[in-house]
């Protein structure tokens, strides 16, 4: 089997390394891919609960892509889907169970949003697109590199919602409120729903004018109007 | 070796043996073959049973404990004895945890305080009864007929405190707390919510040690014995009329505070502890 | 009565899935270019959500809540650690029994609406429709009234958005927030519009 040849092959960095890094920032499985938006923006308002789900996320999906390459030569087609969802949310059970033992009063503010997981479209996306195709090694640092690349914009918008939304990074003061003696007036706009939703636009905005081989060709083209100096 | 053991080893080696020739064909069936699916299903299902089984089980006491623990915290804390690092299942001992009958006031004797859970059974028709909408002052539909309360004794039996639980309806979700009263069953110890899923840096500000540092030293009733304490909008100034029994509306979060407010008014009058604290601390 | 006519609104407007929890985004994002399959997808939610939610209560409150297994003789059996389990179970079975039925009796409906009915089971408007009735302790009429509730919220949260976002379409917009950087901002503004119901109370 050549397959098993692949997967005895000693373990090279050099060979991982564009799998792990990858998802980064060149193909972020949020700003790029567009994939497990779902249950991501409603924990950022704080940098704890993203910092959790970011670590329960990236579990799951690096484990789920492993287990999942581990039995892909045997899965049969018609009973993939299941195989994969029952595969995925047990983790996520097992992860659950772990977070409400450990983290008990942080898994209360996670509430639904660890279940979601299950259908994070990330774990699903990578466990088809990857893990399907590969060997369990391989597919488990696939699914750490979109697991990092995922906590990464959880990060990224947890420290700014926290930061200029209530003046502190991990409960933390660290900018002086007013109401507390000092000088900083929160902008309480940025705990709310909709900051999310412009700090990622933002941000992929940020990422594509460095990156301008990501930005998409508008359906639509602007001519200029009679007249006009193009 | 016994004749036994060589027996069961040889014994072990067959079944072995059987295992494997059973993995070999079934890993060599086709993929889409009836029996392969089939088998694929049930060993997978197996896995992941004993799997999330396994966690489920071992984890358990390890949670119950954790919300135990979460509970008696915030009771310590609403009465300002909790410290980071103490022991809490110690530092509990000094309560005495007392069932009583939200009705009468009474004490309700065939009810152990140890198991009985008030949050569960204002959600059980048999311990819970419906709220009239002119009486649900606190938007919480059902209203526990027991309550549990905890008596805050010092070292001589003189009762501290009493921590009363109260809940209700924020913006987005029932806010549970705590309530601690000094003896006298008026003024305020301090106010702590242990469960709330309000706005974070808004209305979640109901938790902010800040803001409920101002509760202490409040009254609940006025002269007529209603309960009057209540939030308002902006600032109390200290100076002001009936300051006593006004306290800091939260910035930004009128409805949550209009929330907290009901659930003072709900809890501590008539239908609430009103009676209990009536017989508690007769005039 | 009025309880679930209050529930039906907050459902809609107040807790919308996807404009105040975020969920079911994916597909929100990538299904929201044209108006006629946003409608489809829709109805494909809402019918599914009518569906799942009463489904799952039931499922958990006869066999997974603690003390459910009751009337079968286990009063203190809390199977509630297999709620995930089970929830998506039910969805993905619901979603392919409903494919089969359509394609069976409805075939002009099956065609409309065939195609999303696969995507709705990893949506997570779905799960997390049920998992917001267990969190609640909805009881079965709540949950049907919050299945339909949520997934017409859905419904209409994406066919606004489709429609923003094809007059969108013929605006200047920078290179690179074009595409999926202003629909972002577009679902904040939206957001910022529906949180003008929050509060409301019937």
């Amino acid at each position: 089997m050549s397959d098993e040849a692949l997967e005895t092959e000693e373990f090279e960095f050099a060979k991982i390394k564009p799998v792990l890094v990858d998802p980064l920032i060149d193909n972020n499985p949020i700003i790029l891919q567009v994939l497990g938006i779902c249950s991501a923006l409603a924990v950022t308002s704080q940098m704890i609960t993203a910092l959790i789900m970011s670590i329960a996320l990236t579990s799951v999906v690096a484990g789920s892509n492993a287990a999942i390459a581990l039995v892909r030569n045997h899965t049969p087609a018609s009973i993939r889907i299941i195989v994969q969802m029952t595969i995925i949310a047990s983790l996520v059970i097992v992860v659950d169970q772990i977070l409400k033992a450990v983290a008990y009063d942080i898994s209360k503010q996670l509430s639904v949003f660890v279940g979601l997981i299950i259908t994070n479209c990330i774990v699903m996306g990578r466990a088809e697109a990857y893990a399907m195709q590969n060997p369990p090694l391989p597919s488990f640092f696939d699914g750490l590199g979109n697991g990092l690349g995922y906590s990464l914009i959880l990060m990224t918008v947890a420290v700014i919602r926290e930061l200029f939304g209530s003046g502190s990074l991990f409960g933390v003061e660290i900018l002086p409120l007013v109401k507390n003696g000092g000088w900083y007036e929160p902008n309480g706009l940025l705990l709310l729903p909709p900051s999310a939703f412009f700090i990622i636009g933002l941000l992929i905005w940020a990422v594509r004018t460095f990156k301008p081989k990501q930005r998409e060709v508008p359906e639509f083209k602007i001519l200029p109007a009679h007249g006009e100096v193009a | 070796m016994s004749e036994t053991s060589m027996q069961f080893a040889s014994t072990l080696k067959v079944w072995r043996e059987r295992a494997k020739a059973y993995a070999d064909r079934i890993l060599s069936l086709p993929n889409d073959s009836f029996e392969k699916t089939l088998s694929v299903a049930f060993w997978l299902c197996l896995v992941c049973a004993v799997l999330v089984a396994f966690s489920a089980v071992a984890l358990k006491s390890l949670q119950e404990d954790n919300k135990a623990a979460d509970m008696r915290r915030n009771i310590l804390e609403v009465v300002g004895l909790w410290r980071e690092g103490a022991d809490i299942n110690e530092a509990f001992k000094r309560f005495e945890v007392k069932v009583i009958d939200l009705k009468t006031g009474e004490l309700a004797k065939d009810v152990d305080p140890n198991t009985y859970d008030m949050r569960k059974a204002a959600k059980d028709f048999k311990l819970s009864e419906p709220l009239p909408r002119d009486k649900d002052v606190a938007s919480i539909k059902r209203k526990p007929k027991y309550a549990t309360v905890y008596f805050l004794k010092d070292e001589n039996g003189e009762l501290n405190a009493l921590v009363l639980p109260v809940w209700g309806y924020g913006l987005w979700s029932t806010m549970y707390g705590f309530l601690a009263l000094e003896p006298d069953c008026n003024t305020v110890i301090g106010i702590n919510f242990y469960d709330q899923k309000e706005t974070p840096g808004l209305g979640g500000e109901v938790v902010n040690p800040n803001w409920r540092a101002l509760w202490k030293g409040k009254r609940i009733y006025d002269q007529a014995g209603t309960p009057v304490l209540r939030l308002i909008k902006g600032r109390v100034n200290p100076g002001q009329e009936k300051a006593e029994f006004l306290v800091d509306g939260l910035a930004g979060a009128t409805l949550t505070s209009n929330g907290v407010s009901n659930l003072i008014r709900f809890w501590l009058g008539e239908e609430g502890y009103k009676p209990f604290l009536a017989k508690q601390c007769p005039k | 009565m009025e309880a679930l006519i209050s529930l039906f609104v907050k459902s809609v407007f107040i807790e919308n899935l996807a404009l105040a929890f975020f969920l079911g985004m994916c597909t929100f994002l990538a299904v929201s270019k044209k108006i006629a399959t946003a409608i489809g997808l829709g109805i494909a939610v809402m019918v599914v959500q009518a569906l799942t939610v009463p489904a799952n209560h039931l499922i958990h409150a006869y066999l997974l809540k603690e003390g459910a297994l009751a009337w079968a003789g286990l009063p203190n059996v809390d199977l509630s650690f297999l709620t995930f389990l089970a929830a998506i179970g039910v969805i993905a079975a619901i979603v392919q029994i409903l494919e089969m039925v359509l394609d069976r009796f409805f075939p002009a409906l099956y065609y409309a609406l065939g195609i999303f009915l696969p995507l709705i089971t990893v949506n997570c408007a779905i799960l997390g429709g049920s998992l917001f009735m267990i969190e609640r302790d909805y009881s079965l009429a709540e949950s049907v009234v919050y299945g339909i509730g949520s997934g017409f919220g859905w419904a209409l949260a994406i066919t606004a958005m489709a429609a923003v976002r094809e007059k969108l379409k013929y605006s200047d917009v920078p290179a690179g927030l074009q595409g999926l950087g202003i629909t972002f901002i577009t679902a904040g503004l939206m957001s910022l519009g529906f949180m003008a119901f929050s509060g409301i109370q019937l």
